[in-house]
Parts: C-alpha cells; structure tokens; sequence
C-alpha cells in the first residue's frame, strides 16, 4: 500500500467525504449499507449496518412445528440452502435421539457437498466480477444448473431447497438422480480447472487481490471467524474434522489452510475445497453404491413420531394415517432439553442452538451465522485501502444478506 | 462574384459528401460494435447472445437506440442542468471529429465536365494530423469530466476524476511512443505516414514497442478493460453515466464505441500500413483492376484490419480482470513512460548512427 501524502497540520484545510456505499448498490445487494469515510479514494473509516432483510426467523420459529422451521432455513444462505437444512435435521435428530441409517448420513454427504461446490463456486466467481471479469461467473454459472439439477431430482427445488426430512429425505434418490450426479463429476472438474486458469495466476487478478482485505489468524479468532474465512488465515478449523457429524469421519479428505488471510488466500482456499468436495461426492457416491438389495431402499430413520408418512401411506393404512395427522395437527411434544450443533457451511460453522420446554415448538431457537460474524470485522480489514478493495473484500468474505440478518 | 466562381465548389462538395458518408459509416459500425460485443461476449461465455430482433438479432441495435430514443430523458434537480446537457455533447463531438484526418483509401478518379478529378478518401489531409488526432483525443475527457461533475453525485464525481487523471496518464506514453514513430517517418501527416508503408513494410516491424505501448494506452483511452475504472459498474454504479437516462445515455455508449473504431483506426494507419491491401503490390493491382476498384479494395482492407482490432478490443474485456486505480497509475507513470521513453532513445540512436552512414 502506498504512502499517503501528509500534509501538516492546519496547512490546508482537508475534507474526507462521506459515502453511502449501499444499500442500493450493485456490489451490496440492496441489504449491505456501508457508510465510507473516504480521503479521495482510501477507506478512513468504515461503518456497517445490519439488519435491512431482517425477518426475524428466530421468533417465527418460536411458534412452528420442528417440521416447519426447515424452509426458515433455506432462506438463511441461500447460496447452500440443502447444508443448512441438513443442520437443523441434524440439530433435531440430536434434540429427539434419533440414529440414522449409514446410506441416510452418506446420501446427506453428497447434497451437501454439493451445496459447498455451488457455494464456493458463485463466491469465488463473483469476486472475479468484483474485479472486474464477467466471464468466469456466467461460464460456471451454467455448470452450477448440474447441481441445481441434482436438488430437483432429490427434491423438486431448486434454490430454497427445503431438502430431506427429521430422520432423512423425503423420497429415495432415483436413478436419475444419480445420473446426473455422474454428469456432474465427470463434467464439472474441467470447467473448474478450466475457471481456474482464468483467475488463478492473472496477473490483474492477483494484484487486485494479494494483501487485500487481510486478517491474521489471531484476529480472526478473537472475531470468531470460522471456515473458509478462518482457514485463510491460517487456522485449520472445521467442523466436519473437528466434531463430525453425519459420518464424516467416515471420509478421507484435507483441510486447505492459507497464510495471510487475504482475498486471494481465501480465493484459493476455497477453490481447494472444492476439489475436496468433489472428493467427497465420489467417496460418497461409492459408499452409497456398496448397498445392495433391501438396503438401497433405506432412505430415512424409522421415526414414525416425526417423520411425515408418504401419502399413499395415509390414504391405505391406518397407521401412517393417524401419524400423519398426529404430526400435521401438532399433537406431538418434543422433548424438553437444550441442544447445540453446528455444521459446516458453505461460509462458516452454522449453529443452531435450540432450548425446548417440551411442547410442540422451540422455546428459543438461534441461529449461529457466520456472516454476521464476517461483517463485524469488515471496518478493520478494509481501513485504509481502496474503496475496489473494499467491494472485493466484501465479496470475498462471501457475506450473504439473508444469513447475516437472519 | 469573381470570388466566388474561385472557389472550388466541387471541392467542398466532395468533402461535404465525404463527410456525411464517414460520419453515418462511423455511427453504423458503432451500432453494430454493440452487438458484435455482445455476441463475442455471448461466444465467450457459451451462451447465446442477442438473437431475437431479425435474423440472428442483426436488428438488435435499431431495437436498442429505438428504445433509448423513447426512454424518459431525467435531468436530476441538484445537477448543473446546462453542463450536464453539454457533457455527452462533448463526448460524442470528440468522438466524431477524429475521423477526420484519417485516410480510408487511395485516391478515386473521375471525370466530371470533361476535367479528370483524383479525390482521396480523406477528410482532411492537414499536415500535423497527428497532433490533431492527439488535441481531439484530450478533449475527450471533457465529456467525462462535465458529465461526472455535472451529475451531482459522488460516484460519478470520483469516476470523472478517475477519467481525468486516467486519459491524461496515458497520454504521455501515447505521445512518447508516437515520438519514436514520427522519427522514422519523418512527418505528422497521416497521408504520408500511411503512404511510406503502401507496398512496404509496415511501421510495426520497426517499432513494435512503440506499437505495443500504443496499443495498451489505446485502451486506457477508450476506458476498456482493464482500464475501464470510469464505469466500473461493481464500484461505480457506471460511473460517470450513472445519472443519464435516454439518449444522452446513448451518446455516451455511442462515444466510447465510436472511440473504439477511431482508435482502431488510428493503429490500423500508423502501425499496420492503413489501407494498404497485404501481400499484394497496390500499384500492380491498380494497373489490372483500376484505380477506384483499387480504393474501394483497399477501403475494405482497412476496415477488415480494423475489424481484427475491434475484436481485440472486447476479446480483452471479456477476459481479464481490471486494474486498481493506483496499480493503473503506477502502470503508466512507471512502467509506461520510461518504456516508451527507452523505445524514444533507441529510435533516436538508430536514426543518428543511420545518418552517419551505418547500416543495419
């Protein structure tokens, strides 16, 4: 960074302006307001505001069926809605004691996965508009349509996925499914590497991003800064290796762990665990192959009390017919207790902390979001520099307004 | 009256048409520059592109200026009504006015009340066409300027002070690179210039620094990738048109394709030979086919160059990231200028220890 001019004091009168960056900013999605302080182009102070897509999921929660609260989820990042509906599957099956089938946790490991990749992918490919290359983000944009083909199959949407069920996933993966998830691996690699070479060593690319927006490994801690962010700086923090769930530790892969913390280490710090996920998705997708017989067929726990009987169940057989209606009329009380579990999402370690007193909602439920974390930090790591370096930390932190208001 | 039947009316009846005719040549490619940037764009990014509006959407920009032409024209209340009137104004004049020097091919022969008539396609042959080229060239970013400030708005202020000190950094290498050209051409005049590579080699064999300096300051000039900081939409909002609606948006869009096929242009004629038709001796030709045939094939040799250039021109923008505002001046205050000052001082040697009778 270079030096400023100083003038001497009470020379010349200096004025720093004030701008708005956002909300009704390209960069900021119209829910980030940035109020720069700026000394002709450099960043003197920085000040954020949360809260302009609020809406209050934690007290929505409050009065929903443990069911119910899952499409609450998807709206939380958007970008990898099925981990944090996958989460707060998790969370409950906690809260409720449930163990799920093997092919359950290695099928849930596949979509989320996914997610990750789609995650990463438009993040990374967006700071690579932030700097000004458009052609990246459109090119991948149509290998992401393979992932969101995939969700469709599973589930029927596609962005707000609202994917699987307390116990498992509502339908068996079809065979088109796993179609698709073949095209998928057998294409996406390429385009990926082909994205790569784009970015990666472009000299522009490189100096837009090294030294840009950095926090070291301390900082970050003491923000509490978590996954791709956190492992940027150096710290090799995750979730998935350090308190597995859903049988990851089932799994080989590594942890990437960058140095300094900046734009282009979290750039490839998350281009790395794209290719770990891809790993994972074909470990996975053996391990699921392995069932055979009766056992291919296991798609959820056997929880009867929570989990919602296939339709043609309710109209032939008594039984899956008053759970049915048990579960959709809320006569059915979750246990009294206090759960915390967290996954790790497509930006951070997503938490969910959920205090039952019994009854058919949470008492309290809430949300650990990651973005909300990252924000915190943004004055300190753009003081100083451009206002470019501060819409391409912004996008780089991969801050998602839905997840940072909740 | 006598003063009168002096003046060569025919004369500036030929420059009039030859006028009209380059300017509406001008606006036609700067429409279809649109949509070639768009399709090579669409290429690019595997998609589609414009496809809707006539056969593989070659209708596409008529639909595009039709739709600016019906736009609501706003004028925001807290800007400078007259500036920002007078700022796409002076970037679409700028824009236009540097044809004007440029030679678009051999002369045309005919005969008209039985005297024999030799018109060159070229507006103006004036003798310092270069440095006309450049004072044009600098005015432009007045329209930015105006158009930033007079808009009212932060964003647009700091793209118009972007601008400035963008276009003013570039200018020197620009100028500096083109010292070392007019060394060995030994004229400002664009017609010479041009003709010393008719039949010959073309200048960038001698200077392809000098060349290639041009070529990334001819960006930064145009405010294309990577140097499009102006109207960096993520940081910017667009920039200095952010406050534009309607058609002074237009002339602002139009302007900087306009810039692009002048600048174009401009290389074209003092790096890669003008009209000259490659590989094929002009003055044989002419012999076989005629001296207007010869013009129009050597129209069409000039503007297939400029083509390739074009496509060059989005080709980078499509691909490459864009420069930070201090990276851009560091480029060309450190980098550019001494390698063009380097490029001055070879040049001059060569052409010193030349006259002393050295060869190379």
């Amino acid at each position: 960074m270079s030096d400023h001019i100083n003038l001497p004091e009470g020379s010349i009168g200096k004025h720093t302006t004030t701008l708005n960056l956002g909300p009704t900013h390209p960069a900021t999605h119209g829910v980030f307001q940035n109020i720069l302080e700026l000394d002709g182009e450099r960043i003197v102070s920085a000040e954020q505001t949360v809260g302009y897509i609020h809406r209050a999921f934690e007290k929505i929660a409050e009065r929903r069926p443990l069911y119910q609260i899952t499409p609450l989820t998807d709206r939380l990042n958007y970008c990898s809605a099925p981990i944090n509906n996958m989460g707060w599957h998790l969370t409950c099956e906690k809260l409720l004691g449930i163990q799920t089938p093997k092919r359950v946790d290695y099928l849930r490991i596949i979509i989320m996965e996914l997610a990750r990749i789609s995650d990463h992918l438009i993040c990374n490919s967006i700071v690579g508009v932030d700097t000004g290359a458009y052609t990246g983000f459109l090119y991948v944009m149509q290998y992401r349509e393979l992932i969101y083909e995939i969700y469709e199959e599973v589930c029927g949407s596609r962005l707000t996925t609202n994917i699987g069920r307390i116990g498992g996933f509502e339908r068996n993966f079809t065979p088109k499914a796993f179609e698709r998830l073949e095209k998928f691996l057998r294409e996406y690699p390429e385009v990926l590497k082909e994205f790569n070479n784009m970015f990666r060593r472009n000299r522009i690319f490189m100096e837009r991003t090294i030294g840009v927006g950095p926090i070291s490994a301390e900082r970050a801690l003491n923000y509490g800064f978590t996954g791709p962010n956190l492992r940027a700086a150096g710290v090799d923090y995750d979730v998935r290796v350090h308190s597995p769930y859903s049988s990851y530790q089932d799994f080989q892969f590594t942890v990437p762990v960058g140095s300094t913390g900046d734009c282009y280490d979290r750039f490839l710090v998350r281009d790395q665990e794209m290719w770990q996920s891809i790993s994972l998705i074909e470990q996975a997708y053996r391990k699921v192959q392995e069932f055979k017989g009766s056992e291919s067929e296991v798609y959820h726990a056997d929880v009867p009390e929570y989990y919602l009987p296939p339709k043609q169940d309710v109209y032939t057989k008594m039984e899956a017919l008053i759970w049915h209606f048990k579960i959709v009329m809320g006569e059915i009380d979750i246990p009294p207790g206090e759960v915390w579990m967290s996954v790790e999402g497509g930006n951070g370690e997503l938490g969910f902390y959920l205090i039952s007193d019994g009854g058919r909602s949470p008492y309290r439920l809430h949300f650990r979001r990651p973005c909300f974390v990252y924000y915190q930090a943004f004055e300190e790591l753009v003081k100083g520099s451009m206002l470019s370096d501060a819409i391409i930390t912004m996008s780089s932190l991969n801050l998602i307004a839905g997840e940072m208001d909740g | 009256m006598i003063t009168l039947l002096a003046i060569d009316w025919l004369f500036i009846l030929e420059k009039l048409i030859l006028i009209v005719s380059i300017i509406s040549i001008s606006l036609v490619i700067a429409m279809y520059e649109t949509y070639a940037e768009r399709k090579v764009a669409a290429v690019m990014q595997d998609r589609r592109g414009p496809n809707r509006a006539g056969p593989f959407g070659i209708l596409q920009p008529l639909a595009d200026g039709l739709k600016l032409f019906m736009k609501e024209e706003i004028i925001p209340n807290t800007s400078n009504r007259f500036l920002f009137v007078l700022g796409p104004c002076m970037a679409m004049l700028t824009a236009m006015m540097t044809s004007a020097v440029i030679p678009w091919g051999g002369k045309i022969h005919f005969t008209l009340f039985g005297a024999d008539r030799w018109v060159s396609l070229q507006i103006a042959d004036i003798n310092i066409g270069i440095l006309y080229i450049f004072g044009v060239v600098s005015m432009g970013v007045y329209g930015i300027m105006i158009g930033g400030w007079a808009s009212n708005n932060k964003f647009s202020l700091m793209a118009a002070m972007r601008g400035a000190s963008q276009v003013i950094s570039y200018e020197l290498p620009m100028g500096l690179s083109l010292i070392a050209l007019l060394m060995l051409t030994g004229s400002l005049k664009m017609s010479s210039i041009v003709g010393g590579q008719i039949d010959s080699w073309y200048n960038v064999l001698y200077q392809p620094l000098g060349f290639f300096i041009f070529l990334v300051c001819a960006f930064a000039e145009c405010n294309r990738t990577p140097f499009d900081l102006p109207e960096a939409e993520n940081e910017l909002n667009f920039g200095y048109h952010q406050e534009y609606s309607s058609m002074k948006l237009g002339f602002y869009l139009f302007a900087e394709y306009i810039n692009m096929f002048i600048s174009s242009a401009v290389m074209v004629s003092l790096f890669w030979g003008g009209y000259d038709i490659p590989f094929i001796k002009d003055a044989n030709l002419a012999e076989q086919i005629g001296y207007n045939w010869l013009a129009a094939l050597q129209g069409l040799s000039m503007f297939i160059k400029i083509a390739i250039f074009i496509f060059a021109f989005m080709w980078v923008r499509w691909t490459i990231p864009r420069f930070r505002y201090d990276q851009l001046m560091n480029l060309g205050w450190k980098t550019l200028i001494p390698l063009s000052l380097f490029n001055m001082i070879i040049t001059a040697l060569v052409v010193l220890l030349r006259e002393y009778g050295w060869r190379f």
